[in-house]
């Protein structure tokens, strides 16, 4: 299946800032996070199709899915 | 020596020194000027009248070594909300003001003719000259100007000609560490200080420091505090890419305000992102990270500089930022960094002067995204004072009366910021709760909402949102007192030293013995003296809420609306 992911913030820096990736059917958010070398502590914010989700949701063929380091503003 | 009231007269043109009643002693910041304007105005009165009276205040911890203490306290009647207001900024005053002593300036009365005045203030008191040179000039050439007359070092709080025009979103400008600005900008109190006749306020410190009561338990908790705040990666964040960082993750969660509130999401967000904002500076040669007050160890601020890599602006934050770009749909940063520097010089707030260009461009006074022709009114209009000028620098509720347009985002007539309260339900509590009109800062549920800072809670459902706002409204306001700089709330939420030592250094100030408890009680009375006078002032809770259209029109790519009954928002004041 295909799934759109985007990366934010430092999370760009040496990798991409959106891609369209292959994945095997039933792969989980938490799963991509690990194939890009990132460590799942500095995540802060997941968003599948806008809406937060967590490392255990699993993805669907077409899916948008952002993934944010721990940030803020105001 | 002790603090003192620094009090002026604008109608017979008389300074004092008082003592500061045993009432005002545990306060400072937002709390000391909500309270003295609730104690010494009369509710009902014109805010640009007699008997309104401009209050500025540093912050509990202003002036001492305390990290991201800086934060300087302005306070009124609001011109543009009717409501209490209190606006916060840093820059370089709030320290000079409490080393010198003074708890807080009041300004009081009006006077009879149009001659102008500075004021210059010193440990000695307030000295009043009349001012010829620096009427109708911009807020850097009066930078320029005090400098010169005085010494580099000096702190300066000025108005720009939309304040001495008495427009309704005119803001108070603070100097920072450059000679550039901060701003107090919300709710129009620049038109206050004009309405005083005073077109700036020159801040000479000397040689005096604050007094610390305890200083080696003060030094220690400082250290506690200050690490916690930058090991926090927020603060990280902020110092790389700004509070603009926001821009990609507020438009991802669909809570993007666009095209005057009418999208949540904006096609062209990667241009105008932290992320994009900060390689432009770097490339430029600017420096992305950059502090408002000598002291603040997150430094969210920036130089940014044109494509010649010469200086443009700096301090340019997310909510300017998506107001002019978002919302009025201009996706060009340099576009934008013009804008910001002309309402810097002028001195008007770029909240609500952002949201008024959108709701002028629906009601077809100009076109989407024509940064030209925002520019130009700008510096040519508002700038200049004229008709047209005047309609858009007195907020985006004017403009929408003025040219029949419905989807006018205020609350109390307040131009809504950055943030979809359909799409993000908790802010829109905030907005239509706060004492001040629409004001994101006042309760930043979008922490929890969509940062997952401090918990989580689900922005598209109702659930625990009152209460979100509510302590977070409560919490904040007893922050405003203590002269922080609300980004140290990140750490707050997350890092337990983080807020006991904060109380560690209150005790060690002043030698007393709060406990968290006490700050909580605190910010609950302060935003109880605010709604006490927004009541008194003749508002009542039909005022707390949004406007129509936010129920009316789904707002992609959730096609959600505001769907809060007027019984559980009234809760908000439950305690
Ligand atoms: S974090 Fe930003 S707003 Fe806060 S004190 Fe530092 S530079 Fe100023």
């Amino acid at each position: 299946m295909q799934v759109q992911v985007k990366l934010f913030a430092f999370f760009r820096e040496g990798r991409f800032i959106k891609e369209d990736r292959e994945l095997a059917n039933g792969t989980t958010a938490g799963e991509v996070v690990d194939s890009l070398d990132i460590d799942r502590e500095e995540v802060g914010v997941l968003m599948l199709n806008s809406k937060h989700c967590q490392f255990e949701t699993i993805l669907q063929d077409g899916d948008v899915y952002a993934i944010f380091p721990v940030i803020g503003g105001g | 020596m002790a603090d003192m009231i620094f009090r002026v007269n604008m109608s017979d043109l008389s300074t004092t020194l008082e003592d500061v009643p045993a009432d005002w002693a545990g306060h400072g910041g937002r709390g000391l000027t909500s309270t003295i304007i609730a104690a010494e105005v009369p509710p009902t009165c014109h805010p640009l009248g007699p008997n309104n009276k401009l209050v500025i205040a540093p912050g509990l911890l202003s002036g001492t070594a305390a990290a991201n203490s800086g934060r300087i306290s302005c306070g009124a009647k609001s011109p543009l909300t009717g409501t209490i207001k209190e606006s916060n900024a840093g820059g370089t005053s709030a320290q000079a003001l409490a080393k010198m002593g003074c708890k807080a300036l009041i300004i009081e009365g009006e006077p009879k003719d149009d001659t102008w005045y500075t004021l210059r203030l010193t440990s000695e008191g307030v000295t009043i000259e009349k001012e010829e040179e620096l009427i109708g000039k911009g807020n850097f050439a009066v930078v320029d100007a005090l400098e010169k007359r005085n010494t580099e070092s000096i702190g300066v709080i000025s108005i720009g000609q939309c304040g001495e025009m008495q427009m309704a979103s005119a803001n108070i400008s603070i100097k920072d560490p450059d000679s550039h600005f901060r701003s107090c900008g919300r709710g129009g109190l620049g038109a206050v200080m004009g309405s005083k006749k005073i077109k700036a306020i020159a801040l000479d410190a000397g040689d005096n420091k604050v007094e610390i009561a305890d200083i080696d338990a003060f030094r220690a908790a400082n250290k506690i505090f200050a690490k916690a705040l930058v090991d926090h990666p927020v603060s990280q964040a902020l110092g790389t890419y700004g509070s603009n960082v926001l821009v990609n993750i507020i438009n991802e969660s669909g809570g993007f305000p666009t095209r005057n509130f009418t999208q949540g999401q904006y096609e062209d967000h990667e241009q105008i992102s932290g992320e994009t904002m900060h390689d432009i500076i770097v490339e430029r040669g600017g420096k992305p990270k950059h502090g408002c007050h000598k002291g603040c160890v997150i430094q969210c601020s920036q130089i940014y500089n044109d494509a010649k890599g010469k200086y443009k602006t700096s301090g340019m934050e997310y909510e300017s930022i998506w107001g002019l770009g978002a919302d009025c749909t201009v996706n060009n940063l340099d576009d934008i960094a013009e804008m910001d520097s002309i309402m810097d010089d002028i001195g008007i707030d770029s909240i609500e002067t952002a949201v008024a260009f959108a709701v002028a461009m629906d009601g077809g006074l100009l076109d989407f995204g024509d940064a030209n022709e925002m520019i130009r009114i700008l510096r040519d209009e508002i700038g200049k004072g004229t008709p047209l000028g005047r309609v858009i620098g007195s907020g985006a509720g004017n403009v929408g009366r003025t040219y029949g347009v419905t989807r006018v985002p205020v609350v109390k007539n307040q131009g809504i910021p950055a943030y979809d309260p359909r799409a993000i339900k908790g802010i829109g509590i905030t907005y239509a709760t706060s004492t001040q009109g629409a004001d994101h800062t006042m309760g930043y549920t979008i922490a929890t909402e969509i940062l997952a800072v401090g918990g989580k809670a689900d922005p598209l459902s109702k659930e625990g949102q009152v209460e979100l706002s509510r302590n977070l409204q409560i919490a904040t306001a007893a922050i405003d007192s203590t002269g922080m700089c609300l980004f140290i709330a990140f750490a707050a939420l997350d890092d337990g030293a983080c807020l006991p030592a904060l109380i560690d250094m209150l005790n060690a100030r002043f030698g007393i013995a709060l406990t968290a408890d006490d700050v909580t009680n605190l910010g609950m009375s302060i935003l109880k003296t605010e709604h006490a006078f927004n009541l008194a002032a003749g508002f009542t809770n039909k005022d707390d809420r949004l406007p129509e259209f936010f129920s009316l029109e789904p707002i992609p790519p959730h096609n959600a609306v505001w769907d809060f009954t007027d019984d559980e928002i009234d809760t908000f004041w439950d305690f």
